[in-house]
C-alpha cells in the first residue's frame, strides 16, 4: 500500500488497483454522509479529482494518485457511506487500472506517510 | 401537540371563502388538466393561527434579545419602517405599471441609489440584487464585462483572501473565474508581499472586506489598491461590515472600484429567518454602463427606467430588485441622517471593544489591538486543557437565553467565535453577556461535562445532523406517521 | 437617537474600560489619507412624524392596485391575499430572527420551511424541493446551470419560446459568464432539433402570452434524447394543469409571488426550485431535513449543507446564501388557507374570469385572437387601437391594462376581479377607438 500527501491510499491487486483515504483523513472529516463516486470508464491523470467526500460540516475532493481508468466505483458506499469511517482501509472509493507504474514509486511507504503526519503536527 | 400543518389536517375543514361566482363556468380540455389534486392541508381558520403561533415561539428574533452574530449585523429593526413598507401605495403596485403611474415608486428607489453612492463614494448604483452574495455576483460579472470590454480575455483568475467568506470564491466561480488564495500574515491582515507576488496581468481582481472577517482595518489598503491597479486589475468591496465606517471613511476613497452593500445588515431590514435581504452594488463613474438593465434615472423632475444600455452585463433576476426591503433602508437612512450613521459606527466599535476587553482574561483574544465592530476570540485554550469545544460553550450560550456568535469562521483561527454586538445594544446588555460568557469559561473548568451537553433548556437539544445528511428526509408523507 | 442605547455617561465608562481615551483612538487603524473629513452629504435626520409624512407623500404619487383593477400579469399577479398571513409574518420570533443555523432555537422557521418543501412538492410533482431561491428568474438561470454542469458529454442549454423575456435575459446572463451555450427556438423548431449536445430544455408552463403547450409532446422528445427537462410553471396553474411530473420533467421552478405575497413593485418575491430525487444532492439554496435531538424528540435542520457555498466555496453549485425564508413562510401560510380545496376554487375562478374576459373582448370586434391554444388566467389579443393610449383611457376610467408586448395585448385576470369590473373593463376597452 503507497499513500499521498493528500492522504489517499492505493494498493495493488494484480491488474488492478484500489484506492481509498486514510484513517486520519476519515477522522478529520468526521462522519462521512454522502460519497459523490467516481464516474466509471474515465481516464484521470495524477492529480486529477477522482471523487468528492461530504461528512456534515465538510466536503473534501479525493485525487487520483496516480493516472489510470477508473473500472469500478464502490457502489456500497451508496448506501453506507459510513463505511469509510469504520474500515477505511477496506472501504475502497473506486477500482482502477494504472497507466504508469513509475508513478507509484513517487509514493510514500507506510512508515513515511506516519514520519508526514508527525511532521504535520508540529 | 401536533407536529406539522398536515397532522391538523381533515375532510371538510376550511379557512377560506371566494364570493360567489357571477361568471359562466370554463371548463379546459381534460387532456391538459390534472386528475389527482395537490394534497395541500385541509384546516380552519383557527388551526393555521394556532399552529404557525406556537411554532413561532420555538424561535428566538432580534426583538427578544441579544443577537452578537459575527458578519451579520443583527440591529434593531424598526417598526416605523415596517409601517411604510405597508403604505398600500407603495406596496400594492405591478411592476410594469407605466412610468407616469408609478413616479413615486421611482423616485424613492431613485433616491436611495444616490444616498448608498453618497454612503460609499461611488457614483451609479443597481438595486436588482436579492441578496448579498447575489450582489456579489453581480459585482464580479461587471469586473469581467468590464475586463472584456477592454478586449483583455487573458484574466481567469481571482484573488480573494483566506479569511473570506465562502460567498466569495463561489461567487467568483460563477463568473467563471478561477480562485486564488491570499493569506493573511502574523496580524491578521493580507500578507502585503504575498499579494505582490501572486497579482498580475492573468488576475481579474481582488475581493476584499474592510474592515476583514477578523474585525481589523486593512490599514495597508491603499498599497493593496495600487498592487491591484497598477497590474490592471479591479478591487472589489464586500460590503458586509460597512457597519464599521458609515461616515467614517469610504469604500471609493480607499481605492475600491465595485462595492456590494447588504441592507439587511448595516440598513436595518429584518432578516425574516433566512431572507428577504437585498444585496445593491454600487460602482466607480466608469464601470455604470456594465450596470444590469434598467438603471433608474432622472431627467428634470420625473424619473424613468432607462433599457437602452448596451454594455449592460443583462439582467441577474425579473423586475427590479426586493423593492420593499429597500423601502425600508431608505426610510432608515432618512431616519438616521449623517450624524445618525456616524455615530451608529462609532457605537458598534465602541460596544465590540468593550465586550473584547470585559473577556479577555479568559479567552485567548488571536489579535490583541482594537477591532473594528467585531472581533474573534479563540476557545483554543478551553479546548487545549478542559476538551471543551467553542461549539460547545456556544450551545451553553443557549441555555442562557442568547443567540450564539457565529463560530468556526473565518477559518484562519481555531475554535473562533465572531462577536458583532452592533450598535443597538445596551451597556447594560453588554455586561450581561461579559458576565455569562466569563461564566462559561468558569464551567469550562468546573464541569466541561455541562458544556459537552448542551443545551439543556431549549426546546430541542443537540440535534442528530449526521442522520439528516445520511437519509435526508425532506417533506412529509403520510406514511411517515405511521 | 432613538436606536442607539448608549449614552455619553456609558461612553465615557466604556472607552476607559477599553483603555482607549477616546472614540477617535479606536479607529486610528484607519489611515488618514482614506478618512472622510466632512459630513455624509445626506438629508439632515427625521423624527418619526417626518419620516412618515415623506413616505406617505411619495406613496401619495403612485397609483395602486387598491384605487384600480388590474388587468396586468406577465409574471407578477393581483392575488387576494388573506388576512391571516400579515399577522402571523409580523410575529417577531418569524420576522426579526436570523437563519437557522442554530437548529434548537429556530424550529419555528425550520417548521415551516419542511412544510414549505412539502407543499412545493405536492403541487410541481416532484420528490424533493428546496427551501426557495430569489425569484422565479434567478431559480430557473440556476437550473439551467445545474443541468449544464449534471452531464461530462453535454452541456449545452435550450430556452424554449415563448419565455418571459426577463427571465430569458437572466438565464443568458448566468450562462454567459460561465461560458455554457445557450440557443432559442420555438416549440417546432425544438422538435426537429439535434439535442445530442443538449444538456437542458427550459419551457415555460404556460408560456408568457398564455399559452399552454403540449407539454406531454415536448416532454417526451426532450427525455427521449437524454437531456434534461427544466419547466418554469405558473404555481396557480398547477392547482388545475396537469402535473409536470408526468410529462418528465427534472427540475420544475417558477415564481412564488402569487401565493400570498403582495405585488410589491416587483419584490421581494419568492423562487421555488424541486426536482427529482435523482437531483437531490446537487439542489442549490438552503435545505430542510427531519432528524431527531439527543432525546429522541422530532426536530427540523438545515442538511446537506456540504453543497453550499460556506463549505464548497468555490466548488459549490451556486453562490447562493440565504432564501426568501419569509415569503417562503407567506407561502406556507397561504397554502394552509386556502389548502387542498381552497386553492383550486382560486385557481378555476382566474380561469373562469379570464375566459371571461377574452370572450367580452372578443366580442367587442376591436380585438383579435392571436392563438388557438387553450390558455390559464392569461390571453393575448390583438387590439385595434394603439396599446399605450388604450392602457391611459383604461386609467383615467380606473382600470390598469394590460402590458403591451411583441404579440399584442398581454392581459391576466384573476380571482381578485368582479363581474362589474369585468364588465366595465370590457365595455370601456371596447369602446375606446384612438
Amino acid at each position: 500500500m503507497k499513500f499521498t500527501k493528500d492522504h489517499e491510499w492505493i494498493k495493488k491487486e494484480g491488474k488492478y488497483a484500489y484506492i481509498g483515504i486514510t484513517d486520519y483523513a476519515q477522522q478529520q472529516l468526521g462522519d462521512i454522509v454522502y460519497v459523490d463516486l467516481a464516474e466509471e470508464d474515465l481516464v484521470l491523470q495524477q492529480g486529477d479529482v477522482l471523487c468528492a467526500v461530504e461528512s456534515v460540516k465538510t466536503a473534501a475532493e479525493v485525487f487520483m494518485p496516480v493516472s489510470g481508468r477508473v473500472i469500478e466505483a464502490n457502489h456500497e458506499l451508496e448506501e453506507s457511506p459510513e463505511k469509510i469511517n469504520e474500515n477505511p482501509y477496506e472501504a475502497y472509493l473506486a477500482k482502477i487500472t494504472i497507466d504508469d507504474e513509475t508513478e507509484l514509486d513517487e509514493l510514500m511507504t507506510e512508515d513515511e506517510y506516519n514520519q508526514f503526519l508527525e511532521s504535520e503536527a508540529e | 401537540m401536533a407536529e406539522l400543518i398536515f397532522n391538523l389536517s381533515k375532510e371538510g375543514k376550511c379557512a377560506f371563502s371566494l364570493p360567489q361566482s357571477q361568471v359562466p363556468s370554463y371548463e379546459i380540455d381534460e387532456m391538459y388538466t390534472r386528475k389527482d389534486d395537490a394534497q395541500l392541508p385541509q384546516v380552519s381558520e383557527v388551526d393555521v393561527i394556532r399552529h404557525f403561533t406556537n411554532i413561532s415561539r420555538r424561535n428566538y428574533g432580534v426583538d427578544q434579545g441579544f443577537y452578537p452574530l459575527g458578519s451579520c449585523t443583527m440591529k434593531y429593526n424598526p417598526k416605523l419602517n415596517e409601517d411604510v413598507a405597508k403604505l398600500p401605495g407603495l406596496n400594492s403596485l405591478h411592476p410594469y405599471q407605466p412610468e407616469y403611474q408609478v413616479q413615486g415608486a421611482l423616485e424613492a428607489a431613485y433616491e436611495l441609489t444616490r444616498y448608498l453612492c453618497e454612503i460609499t463614494g461611488m457614483s451609479g448604483a443597481t438595486l436588482q440584487p436579492a441578496a448579498g452574495a447575489h450582489g456579489e455576483m453581480t459585482g464580479i460579472m461587471i469586473i469581467k464585462a468590464y475586463h472584456q470590454s477592454r478586449n483583455d480575455y487573458k484574466r481567469t483568475k481571482m484573488i480573494v483572501p483566506d479569511s473570506a467568506h465562502g460567498t466569495n470564491p463561489a461567487s467568483a466561480a460563477t463568473a467563471g473565474y478561477e480562485v486564488v488564495q491570499v493569506k493573511s500574515d502574523e496580524k491578521g491582515l493580507v500578507d502585503i508581499n504575498a499579494l505582490s507576488a501572486m497579482m498580475d496581468d492573468e488576475t481579474a481582481g481582488l475581493m476584499l472586506t474592510n474592515p476583514n472577517t477578523l474585525g481589523l482595518f486593512e490599514s495597508n489598503i491603499t498599497k493593496i489598491a495600487k498592487i491591484v491597479h497598477d497590474k490592471g486589475g479591479l478591487l472589489y468591496y464586500d460590503g458586509a461590515n460597512l457597519n464599521a465606517i458609515m461616515g467614517i471613511a469610504r469604500p471609493f476613497d480607499m481605492g475600491f472600484d465595485v462595492v456590494h452593500l447588504n441592507l439587511h445588515k448595516t440598513m436595518s431590514t429584518p432578516h425574516g429567518g433566512g431572507g428577504p435581504g437585498s444585496g445593491p452594488v454600487c460602482v466607480r463613474e466608469d464601470l455604470t454602463r456594465f450596470l444590469p438593465k434598467p438603471v433608474i434615472c432622472k431627467k428634470g423632475e420625473s424619473y424613468y427606467l432607462d433599457y437602452d444600455r448596451k454594455d449592460s452585463i443583462g439582467r441577474v433576476r425579473a423586475f427590479y430588485g426586493n423593492y420593499l426591503v429597500y423601502v425600508r433602508a431608505l426610510s432608515y437612512i432618512l431616519t438616521m441622517g449623517p450624524e445618525g450613521l456616524k455615530s451608529a459606527s462609532e457605537t458598534a466599535v465602541l460596544n465590540a471593544n468593550y465586550i473584547m476587553a470585559g473577556v479577555k482574561d479568559n479567552f485567548v483574544i488571536p489579535y490583541d489591538r482594537f477591532c473594528m465592530h467585531e472581533f474573534v476570540l479563540s476557545g483554543i485554550e478551553q479546548k487545549e486543557k478542559y476538551g471543551v469545544s467553542t461549539l460547545d460553550m456556544a450551545k451553553r450560550l443557549l441555555d442562557y437565553g442568547y443567540h450564539p456568535p457565529t463560530i468556526y469562521f473565518p477559518m484562519i483561527v481555531h475554535e473562533g467565535m465572531m462577536i458583532e454586538p452592533t450598535e443597538t445594544e445596551s451597556k447594560e446588555t453588554l455586561d450581561e453577556f461579559i458576565g455569562v460568557l466569563n461564566k462559561i469559561a468558569k464551567e469550562a473548568k468546573e464541569d466541561a461535562q455541562l458544556l459537552h451537553d448542551a443545551p439543556h433548556n431549549t426546546y430541542v437539544r443537540r440535534l442528530d445532523e449526521v442522520t439528516a445528511a445520511r437519509n435526508p428526509i425532506l417533506k412529509w408523507e403520510k406514511e411517515q406517521d405511521e | 437617537m432613538r436606536y442607539i442605547p448608549v449614552t455619553d455617561r456609558d461612553r465615557e465608562e466604556m472607552l476607559s474600560r477599553c483603555g482607549a481615551d477616546s472614540i477617535e483612538y479606536l479607529f486610528s487603524s484607519i489611515p488618514e489619507e482614506v478618512r472622510l473629513k466632512r459630513p455624509l452629504n445626506l438629508p439632515s435626520a427625521k423624527s418619526e412624524m417626518e419620516l412618515i409624512r415623506y413616505m406617505q407623500s411619495v406613496a401619495a404619487k403612485n397609483s395602486n392596485t387598491n384605487g384600480y383593477a388590474c388587468f396586468l400579469g406577465a409574471g407578477a399577479y393581483d392575488h387576494y391575499i388573506p388576512s391571516v398571513i400579515s399577522h402571523l409574518i409580523s410575529r417577531q420570533e418569524f420576522f426579526t430572527a436570523y437563519t437557522p443555523y442554530q437548529p434548537e432555537i429556530s424550529q419555528g422557521t425550520l417548521t415551516a420551511i419542511f412544510e414549505y418543501q412539502t407543499m412545493i412538492c405536492e403541487l410541481t410533482g416532484m420528490d424533493v424541493s428546496n427551501a426557495s431561491m430569489y425569484d422565479g428568474a434567478s431559480a430557473l438561470a440556476e437550473a439551467c446551470v445545474i443541468s449544464s454542469y449534471s452531464s461530462r458529454k453535454k452541456s449545452e442549454i435550450i430556452i424554449v419560446e415563448d419565455m418571459h423575456p426577463e427571465y430569458k435575459e437572466t438565464v443568458e446572463t448566468y450562462l454567459k459568464f460561465r461560458g455554457i451555450k445557450y440557443m432559442s427556438m420555438t416549440v417546432e423548431q425544438l422538435m426537429n432539433a439535434d439535442l445530442t449536445n443538449t444538456a437542458g430544455v427550459c419551457v415555460q408552463y404556460p408560456s408568457f402570452y398564455g399559452d399552454i403547450y403540449d407539454m406531454e409532446r415536448i416532454g417526451s422528445y426532450v427525455k427521449q434524447s437524454g437531456s434534461l427537462l427544466i419547466v418554469c410553471a405558473n404555481p396557480v396553474a398547477l392547482a388545475l394543469l396537469k402535473s409536470p411530473r408526468d410529462f418528465g420533467a427534472d427540475f420544475v421552478v417558477g415564481e412564488g409571488q402569487p401565493l400570498g405575497m403582495p405585488l410589491g413593485f416587483g419584490g421581494p418575491y419568492l423562487g421555488f426550485f424541486a426536482c427529482t430525487k435523482e437531483h437531490m444532492r446537487k439542489m442549490p439554496g438552503r435545505i430542510v431535513g427531519k432528524t431527531t435531538d439527543v432525546d429522541g424528540k422530532t426536530a427540523y435542520v438545515l442538511t446537506l449543507q456540504a453543497r453550499e457555498q460556506h463549505i464548497r466555496r468555490e466548488k459549490a453549485t451556486s453562490n447562493i446564501c440565504s432564501n426568501q425564508a419569509l415569503c417562503a413562510l407567506m407561502a406556507t401560510i397561504y397554502l394552509s388557507v386556502t389548502g387542498k380545496e381552497g386553492f383550486k376554487q382560486v385557481a378555476k375562478r382566474c380561469v373562469d374570469n379570464a375566459h371571461y374576459v377574452y370572450e367580452g373582448l372578443l366580442k367587442t370586434g376591436r380585438f383579435e385572437k392571436t392563438s388557438d391554444m387553450p390558455f390559464f388566467h392569461e390571453f393575448t389579443v390583438k387590439p385595434k387601437e394603439d396599446i399605450a393610449s388604450l392602457n391611459k383611457y383604461l386609467y383615467k376610467n380606473g382600470f390598469i391594462g394590460g402590458l403591451e408586448t411583441e404579440r399584442g395585448w398581454l392581459i391576466a385576470v384573476t380571482e381578485k376581479r368582479t363581474k362589474e369590473e369585468m364588465d366595465e373593463f370590457i365595455k370601456r376597452a371596447g369602446e375606446f377607438n384612438g
